[in-house]
């Protein structure tokens, strides 16, 4: 027994001889900060000494000169495993750096362009009587758009997805919850513009021909909405576990009571931000709304039944046809706008969701 | 008001699979029934049928007849949902509702089923109710707290608050104490010895300790041969299942031979 205790565990340990060592060699926790520091300054410092320092570049030759040189030493000291767990991890975190690159670009352009033009004024006149060349008019009847086409392609969407959904999840057995699925992942692939000529035809039917209102854009949204909706609401009602639903059938409450008091209650958090999402992906669709909603509108309209509506992204389209300079500057101040529009929704959602969510304490 | 069940023919299928064969048992009022058997013979499947739980399982039926004192609750026009609140249900996995407090955890059947009742009847009725499963002394002063963030043993026992709250006259219960420490299990053992006294209550468990601890009668479910349907070996008189077991397959069980 006693002898037992230094003995090697296995014959076939890595230390070899009579050693009992579980330690191996750890390079310094901050080695790594230090090296990749030290190779862009030294990259930095070549690149300047044959004066053809870029930016790409620099930062190309950093990356693959700390990967070698952490590789290396990692062999050396830490051993094989390690040193592949650091080239892995020097590959993911460049993986990440390259796949936020479009990303901060596009908000730090859209935010440098847009702020040339962004203001409180801008923000609250419209372009009626403004001709597209004055210096003047603003924004304000494209948000109006905006917020009533989207809010009540929302109000359409929301109750047929979310109810879809939950008949999806409680109660569609067999074929019927089958073809549903399909029809619901075809809808997914509609082209938005074919969705906008869908109710381009529907409105001639109706109304005859030349009728444009918000009313026809928010319908072509709500086309696009549905699917998504249905599809994230589906997943989030999955997720309740059957135990609270078995809990509540228990109880002798009926089915419907079960799921409108302990289902949606239980997962309203995850809906609210599908929701949103669902919201966020049709809020910059321009093409429905140029054959719906009409391009030509420049006064407040809050009517979604009365008259041409613009909103955003079309506002953005026509500006940036037009091709002055003071056009693109009112493009880029809308783009900013539109920006700023959807991520005060996602705050929104996420404050939404966290009052919703359930809690332990 | 405790109940009688008298259970005759009972066939289980899921789909085309018959499950549980041929049960026929009485269970009777103000007494504790224990199901053993090794897992997979059927014990829980049998004991869903008893409120028609099993119903919620899709493909899932039964055959034959389970009669409630006189009512048999497979007749033609017996709504399950009414069944439900007359046999109540306590879970393996403890399943407070997340979104609610133990306040509304506790009255959860009476608010969900839009029970009209008054701020102190609804206090007189969670009091009463948590008493009855010991737990209110330990969360009388954070009623308003989520039921989530109490142990595994205190949720279960909340759940069982929330179980008689709705006064069933019989409380099924699905390897209530399998999740818990010991000292949560005895709580709960001695929570199952007072309710005896008002329900009848039906107990599945793998511990034959604790069947042979809380129960008057025992059932002893077995399967004949893997895929084969379970079926009730024996049933009896706890003492007599434990020292005097009439069937071999018992006696092989409870000594440990098999299973």
């Amino acid at each position: 027994m006693s002898t037992r205790t230094t003995q090697p565990p296995a014959p076939g340990s890595k230390t070899g001889g009579n050693k009992f060592d579980l330690r191996s060699g750890t390079l310094p926790r901050r080695f790594p900060a230090a090296l990749l520091a030290g190779c862009a300054v030294v990259v930095a410092g070549v690149l300047t000494l044959f004066s053809s320092f870029g930016l790409i570049l620099w930062a190309l030759m950093t990356a693959v000169a700390y990967a070698a040189i952490i590789v290396a030493t990692s062999v050396r000291v830490e051993g094989g495993r390690k040193a592949k767990d650091r080239l892995v991890t020097a590959l993911v975190y460049g993986c990440f750096l390259v796949a936020m690159t479009p990303l901060v670009s596009l908000l730090y352009t859209v935010v440098v362009h847009g702020m040339d033009r962004f203001s409180p004024y801008f923000l609250t006149v419209s372009m009626n009587g403004v001709l597209p060349s004055m210096d003047a008019g603003g924004v304000y009847h494209a948000i109006v758009g905006t917020l009533a086409i989207t809010g009540m392609a929302t109000l359409l969407a929301v109750p047929i997805g979310v109810l879809t959904a939950v008949y999806l999840v409680e109660y569609a057995q067999g074929r019927i919850k089958k073809v549903i699925t399909f029809f619901v992942d075809v809808m997914t692939g509609i082209p938005s513009i074919v969705a906008g000529l869908f109710v381009v035809a529907l409105w001639i039917i109706l109304f005859g021909p030349g009728h444009t209102n918000g009313a026809a854009g928010a319908l072509s949204l709500t086309v696009l909405m549905i699917p998504v909706v249905v599809r994230s609401s589906e997943e989030m009602l999955r997720l309740v576990p059957r135990d609270l639903r078995e809990a509540s059938y228990a109880l002798g409450v009926p089915k419907w009571r079960t799921i409108t008091k302990v289902v949606l209650p239980t997962s309203a958090a995850g809906l609210t931000t599908g929701i949103m999402l669902a919201i966020a992906r049709v809020i910059g669709e321009t093409a429905p709304l140029v054959l719906t909603a009409g391009s030509s509108a420049v006064s407040i309209n809050w009517n979604l039944f009365d008259g041409q509506m613009m909103n955003l992204p079309v506002f953005i389209y026509s500006q940036f046809r037009m091709g002055g300079a003071v056009n693109y500057e009112r493009a880029w101040a809308a783009a900013l706008t539109l920006v700023l529009i959807v991520m005060l929704l996602f705050i929104l959602a996420r404050l939404v969701g966290r009052f919703f969510s359930p809690k332990t304490r | 008001m405790a109940k009688r069940i008298d259970v005759s023919g009972l066939h289980v299928y899921y789909g085309d699979f018959l499950a549980v064969e041929d049960v026929t048992m009485t269970i009777e009022p103000r007494s504790v029934t224990a199901f053993i058997g090794s897992s997979g013979c059927g014990k829980s499947t049998f004991l869903r049928t008893l409120n028609r739980m099993h119903e919620v399982t899709p493909g899932a039926r039964a055959e034959g007849k389970v009669l409630l004192d006189d009512l048999d609750i497979y007749g033609p026009d017996v709504d399950p949902v009414l069944v439900r609140s007359e046999i109540g249900m306590v879970f393996q996995k403890a399943n407070p509702f997340p979104t609610m407090s133990i306040y509304d955890n506790v009255i959860a059947g009476a608010r969900l089923n839009n029970k009209r009742m008054s701020k102190s009847e609804a206090d007189d009725l969670v009091e009463e109710s948590l008493r009855g499963a010991n737990l209110w002394k330990e969360v009388k002063d954070r009623l308003d707290k989520p039921g989530a963030g109490l142990s595994g043993g205190q949720q279960q026992r909340l759940c069982i608050a929330r179980a008689t709250a709705v006064k069933p006259s019989v409380l099924l219960m699905d390897e209530p104490c399998s999740a818990l420490d010991p000292i949560s299990t005895l709580a709960i053992e001695d929570l199952i010895h007072n309710l005896k006294e008002d329900y009848t209550i039906v107990i599945v468990t793998h511990n034959m300790q604790q069947a042979a601890r809380v129960s008057d009668r025992t059932a002893f479910f077995n399967l004949s041969a893997p895929g084969k349907p379970g079926r009730l070996i024996e049933m009896g008189e706890t003492n007599q299942i434990f020292t005097r077991p009439e069937q071999k397959d018992t006696e092989n069980y409870i000594t440990g031979r098999f299973g």
